[in-house]
């Protein structure tokens, strides 16, 4: 398990930049608080419920997960530190997990952030715990879904264009991934690529669990979230071997 | 392929290795052989084919044609058995910043598949080998140049590796950082192989057993330092200190003598027959104050210059 050293240290890289911890917890808190405080002042007519904000600000916040594992990854690949580790005998898998794992307890973290701030807001949780731990499982998959398309860009792009894509798609997540605006509404072919992207399958998957449906009525916009992960997580694992040897 | 030639171990041995970049030929089909136990330098300026040869070396990229071995083992076949075996310091400070340097060398043993107490050990002798024991639990970030340099050439032992590539260990030093890295390099000669790349002669020559010019992406010349100085002992350096040197005068002097220099405070002058006269016949009627001249021992900046037709700028 030679990988895990390099998780280890991509992980400690992580808890010791404030700025990013500060970013990590700051960014789902502070859209939770805004959007409540603009739902609470539109009246009962309002869909910016906690119930339905919290599952959608926690998708929200992988998107910025993706950007920060995609500069991380750029910024060791523009530094040394990459080729030097890509003279050790690891294979491209290995790499992958070591720059990707770290990030889960990241996810769970994002996902805690959201809850326990909604619970501060007046969330109210579903009652069979079954269902938690499916809300939790569906956005544990879109959060590692970021993670893994956030090594993709880090691979293809340096630090700059890295940034600069990461941020399209942080916007992307915000317009098409359904948080915010109803996709039916959008329509058209702004419908069409919402709905082909995974982030608005898993936005309302959360959303409808949170509402108590069943494992059964989400089951397909939870595969579509799944089959996404495991296409990127292929996909980075190609090109990673691709540029192990350029 | 042989490993073993004339009861030489090899520990590197480098077959037509070639490589390119759409038009421009980076490395130019090098036959190279490197001893075990060797300190084999490549020297040359920037862009001559040093850092692309040694990454082929260490399976960083592939060969656009040719292969090389080490230890034995082919770098096109068996890329995985060469990487065991070998580790390197790249030319940038390749070290994680937000890591302490304990950290650092953990990473480093750890990857490359050492038990937790053998990297305890090893950090701890290669930590105060570098002098870096008494700032060892700080992170890297806050470290000065040299100290990065010096952890990065730590990081590149821990593993204890076979064949080491140091890659400029010393680019962008102040003189003293330098020296210091040398001592430390020179500690290792003869325990370990090691290819050092380098565009600083003095390097070369305090450190290298043997030295490869690269040039072009070629191999213009090879040998011990001082085979390669005699190698132009047939060649004289004149060393002439003046004031008020004008442009006029050197390209004037070139006419005659077309291998000429100028310095600090001076001009040097190369050619096989040099005449004291014709120098300061020429240079004094031309405004030019001669306040003292001298002959030279060739330098492995002359022989660079004979060979290649051009200067090694530090």
């Amino acid at each position: 398990m030679r990988f895990t050293e390099l998780a280890t240290r991509n992980f400690k890289e992580m808890l010791r930049d404030p700025m990013y911890m500060g970013l990590e917890i700051g960014i789902p808190a502070g859209f939770l608080a805004i959007f409540w405080s603009l739902g609470r002042n539109m009246g009962d007519e309002s869909f910016l419920t906690t119930t339905m904000l919290v599952p959608g600000v926690a998708v929200f916040g992988f998107a910025f997960l993706l950007m920060f594992s995609a500069m991380t990854l750029a910024r060791d690949r523009e530094g040394a530190l990459l080729s030097r580790l890509l003279t050790a005998p690891l294979k491209p898998r290995d790499f992958i997990l070591s720059y990707s794992l770290p990030y889960i307890p990241m996810v769970i973290l994002q996902i805690a952030v959201c809850f326990g701030v909604g619970a501060l807001l007046g969330l109210e949780m579903p009652v069979n715990a079954g269902l938690v731990f499916l809300v939790f499982l569906v956005l544990l998959v879109i959060g590692t879904c970021c993670v893994e398309l956030g090594m993709i860009l880090g691979l293809l792009f340096n630090v700059n264009q890295a940034s600069a894509v990461g941020s399209t798609i942080i916007t992307l997540v915000a317009l098409l991934g359904g948080i915010w605006i109803d996709l039916k509404a959008l329509g058209g072919v702004f419908y069409d690529v919402g709905n082909a992207l995974p982030f608005a399958h898993a936005t309302s998957a959360a959303r409808d669990i949170m509402m108590g449906a069943s494992f059964s009525s989400i089951a397909p916009d939870f595969y579509w979230v799944i089959g996404y992960t495991l296409v990127f997580s292929a996909l980075g694992t190609f090109l990673f071997r691709w540029r192990m040897v350029e | 392929m042989s490993y073993k030639t004339n009861g030489n171990r090899f520990a590197i041995q480098t077959f037509s290795l070639s490589r390119k970049f759409r038009d421009l030929v980076a490395v130019d089909d090098i036959d190279l052989s490197v001893k075990e136990g060797e300190l084999f330098s490549l020297l040359g300026p920037n862009g001559a084919g040093k850092t692309t040869a040694i990454k082929m070396l260490c399976c960083l990229l592939k060969p656009s044609s040719g292969t090389a071995t080490v230890m034995g083992r082919d770098i096109r076949e068996d890329p995985m058995a060469v990487k065991q075996i070998i580790d390197v310091s790249p030319q940038e400070t390749a070290i994680a910043e937000h890591l302490n340097a304990w950290e650092n060398l953990r990473l480093i043993g750890g990857i490359r598949g050492l038990a937790k107490k053998e990297v305890k050990k090893r950090s701890a002798e290669l930590l105060e080998m570098v002098g870096l024991s008494k700032r060892a639990k700080e992170q890297v970030r806050k470290f000065s140049g040299g100290m990065k340099r010096r952890l990065s050439i730590a990081m590149a032992l821990v593993s204890d590796p076979q064949v080491l590539f140091l890659d400029e260990p010393t680019l962008g030093l102040d003189p003293q950082s330098r020296r210091g890295i040398w001592e430390h390099i020179a500690e290792l000669k003869g325990k370990k192989t090691i290819v050092l790349t380098t565009h600083y002669l003095e390097e070369a020559d305090a450190l290298a057993d043997r030295i490869a010019i690269i040039d072009e992406g070629k191999i213009a010349a090879l040998g011990t330092p001082q085979e390669l100085k005699d190698s132009i002992s047939d060649m004289q350096v004149m060393v002439v200190k003046a004031k008020n040197i004008h442009p006029d005068a050197i390209e004037g002097l070139k006419e005659i003598y077309p291998e000429v220099k100028t310095t600090e405070g001076g001009i040097e002058i190369r050619a096989k027959e040099l005449s004291f006269y014709e120098i300061v016949d020429y240079l004094r009627p031309r405004g030019v104050a001669i306040q003292s001249t001298s002959l030279k021992q060739p330098t492995l900046d002359d022989v660079f210059l004979y060979l290649t037709g051009k200067e090694l700028r530090e």
